[in-house]
């Protein structure tokens, strides 16, 4: 059965970029005098423009992942993978729009090491001056996004061919080019997160920063690609999906959680205990403007799942997965808000309408982008080789 | 009182959920079944409930929480207090962080050890346990299904009967006093 998009999905959609638009030209017009307000619009830009792109790019590393792996039980909500991975091209579009003002801009108080001024006076940048320089930053950039379209075009033709053709060379096409993507996005999950979101607090550095980006990346994924499963099943399409394929991706989301907590921690821990001055500037600016903010996001991203979705009922059950769901989404966009807004703004940045309408656009584009996704192609593969296994999945 | 075992062998796992399934529907309680791994969705089928081992791990795991959080405080503050490099500083609380790890691994500890030792026990398959298998190669490629007679109002002329529509490899009787 072919995906149509119906009217109260449309109207959530219009609805959500409505009032954002206006929330927006409300924060516009009450933050226009203020001295950062053009910080503070390129933050925001940044921050929902890295976020949705994310959303994006962990549901394809997730498709390479279950290439790679050869899994067998993904493959009646492979469609759903492949419709929020589609998001990338828009979400890229949108990104790269964002990056392109800030680089104008030489880095709008966000990207310190993109002014002359500053770099001019601070030894510490000039030494990182031949990582973090305005053609170099956009040559990876442009390297990063390049890699990733590629490998979804090429994942998505490959997989509408198996609905065509069928048989196995597709498929073992699919598992060397999903252990490719692996190998470079292992390298580019940490250096992409270094470029966009470490390099604000350009005087600090942490190498494992990368595999927390990632972490809070793929779990905001998981959270997604649960949501679109149990929104299209209570719909009334992919009949073939059952109880356990929702309770494994319920499971993803649980353990990804706690992939992020430990790595946040982790972070937090070993620089807490060596106290050393310049590394901990970064948590001491964070506890200083967003105490409140900073750990109500740990507990919400850490306990919160932790305790709601141990249980095996827990998992199986749409009520409680679509709100712990929505609750670590928020989770996560806060994560991404102070990541950015931390370096950009710090004391001056608050949560106000321009931020809640310019996320709520985002996140209307975002749905209103992966619902057309789902439009185009059946919902079920025909083909896949491990259909028959996905169909009798049963944990 | 005596009773009459039956053991009926397969050589294929589906083969043997089939045949469970349409014994079953013909209201025979299966006792037991033995194979060398777990039989997706054999439970529901046998009537066998959910299992409980999750909550013991979750009340294991918080018996070693519990533990770690009441020993680290007396070794570390308590009884004889360690200043490294500024921490821990003779309190608990404000040195939390520090104590987050051993916590952990004594949770996972904790939990991981009740849970096999309470998983061997429960099966009476702790090291130099007698087998409690019928036939020796259930642990390497055969399948058996037990029944009871004193759990069924069948005859047994009637469940050979039916028994044989399933498709075993093996049929066994065995009397218990």
């Amino acid at each position: 059965m072919e995906f149509q998009i119906n009217k109260k999905a449309k109207n959530l959609i219009y609805g959500l970029i409505g009032s954002g638009l206006l929330l927006s030209i409300i924060g516009v017009i009450t933050g226009m005098g203020d001295a950062h307000f053009k910080t503070r619009l390129m933050t925001n830009g940044l921050i929902n423009g890295f976020f949705f792109f994310a959303l994006g790019l962990g549901a394809l590393f997730f498709l390479a992942l279950a290439y790679a792996t050869e899994t067998g039980w993904y493959a009646s909500v492979k469609r759903v993978i492949e419709a929020v991975a589609g998001f990338i091209p828009t979400g890229i579009a949108i990104f790269a729009f964002v990056l392109l003002v800030i680089t104008f801009m030489d880095g709008a108080h966000i990207y310190l090491w993109m002014d002359p001024e500053t770099v001019a006076n601070d030894e510490i940048i000039q030494g990182k001056a031949v990582y973090l320089n305005k053609p170099f930053f956009w040559f990876r950039t442009l390297v990063y996004f390049a890699v990733y379209i590629i490998f979804l075009n090429g994942f998505k033709k490959r997989s509408l061919e198996e609905d065509r053709i069928g048989g196995t060379e597709l498929h073992f096409k699919n598992y060397k080019k999903g252990a490719t993507f692996l190998v470079f996005f292992a390298v580019f999950s940490s250096t992409s997160s270094w470029d966009w979101l470490m390099s604000i607090d350009v005087h600090w550095f942490s190498t494992l920063f990368g595999w927390y980006t990632f972490a809070g990346m793929w779990c905001s994924t998981m959270v997604i690609l649960v949501m679109t499963t149990l929104y299209l099943k209570k719909q009334g399409y992919l009949e073939k999906v059952n109880d356990s394929h929702i309770h494994d991706l319920g499971k993803w989301t649980f353990a990804t959680s706690f992939l992020w907590s430990y790595l946040w921690f982790s972070q937090f821990m070993l620089i807490w205990y060596a106290n050393i001055g310049e590394e901990v500037t970064y948590y001491v600016m964070r506890i200083e403007n967003f105490k409140f903010l900073y750990f109500a996001m740990f507990i919400i991203n850490f306990a919160f799942p932790m305790l709601i979705l141990m249980s095996r009922d827990a998992k199986r059950n749409a009520g409680i997965l679509t709100f712990v769901g929505l609750i670590i989404l928020s989770g996560h966009w806060l994560d991404v808000y102070i990541m950015v807004s931390a370096g950009s703004l710090g004391a001056n940045a608050k949560i106000g309408a321009l931020e809640v309408g310019m996320a709520m656009i985002a996140a209307g584009i975002f749905i209103a982008v992966i619902l057309k996704n789902l439009t185009k192609a059946p919902l079920t593969p025909v083909n896949h080789p491990f259909l028959d296994e996905s169909i009798h999945h049963e944990i | 009182m005596t009773d009459k075992v039956i053991y009926v062998m397969y050589d294929d796992d589906q083969v043997l959920k089939d045949g469970a399934m349409k014994l079953v529907s013909k209201g025979i309680k299966i006792s037991e079944v033995f194979s060398p791994f777990a039989i997706h969705g054999i439970d529901p089928i046998i009537g066998i409930k959910n299992t409980r081992l999750g909550i013991m791990a979750f009340l294991y795991g918080l018996t070693g929480l519990t533990l770690a959080t009441v020993g680290m405080r007396f070794f570390m503050v308590t009884d004889w207090p360690i200043n490294v490099g500024g921490k821990p500083n003779f309190t608990y609380l404000q040195n939390i962080l520090a104590f987050i790890p051993v916590t952990f691994e004594f949770t996972v500890l904790c939990a991981a050890h009740g849970m096999a030792i309470t998983y061997l026990l429960r099966n009476k398959t702790l090291p130099g346990m007698p087998a409690q298998n019928p036939d020796p190669r259930t642990t390497d490629d055969k399948f058996v299904i037990e029944i009871r007679l004193s759990e069924n109002s069948m005859k047994e002329a009637d469940l050979d009967l039916l028994l044989n529509e399933t498709g075993y490899i093996e049929l066994d009787k065995k009397n218990i006093d």
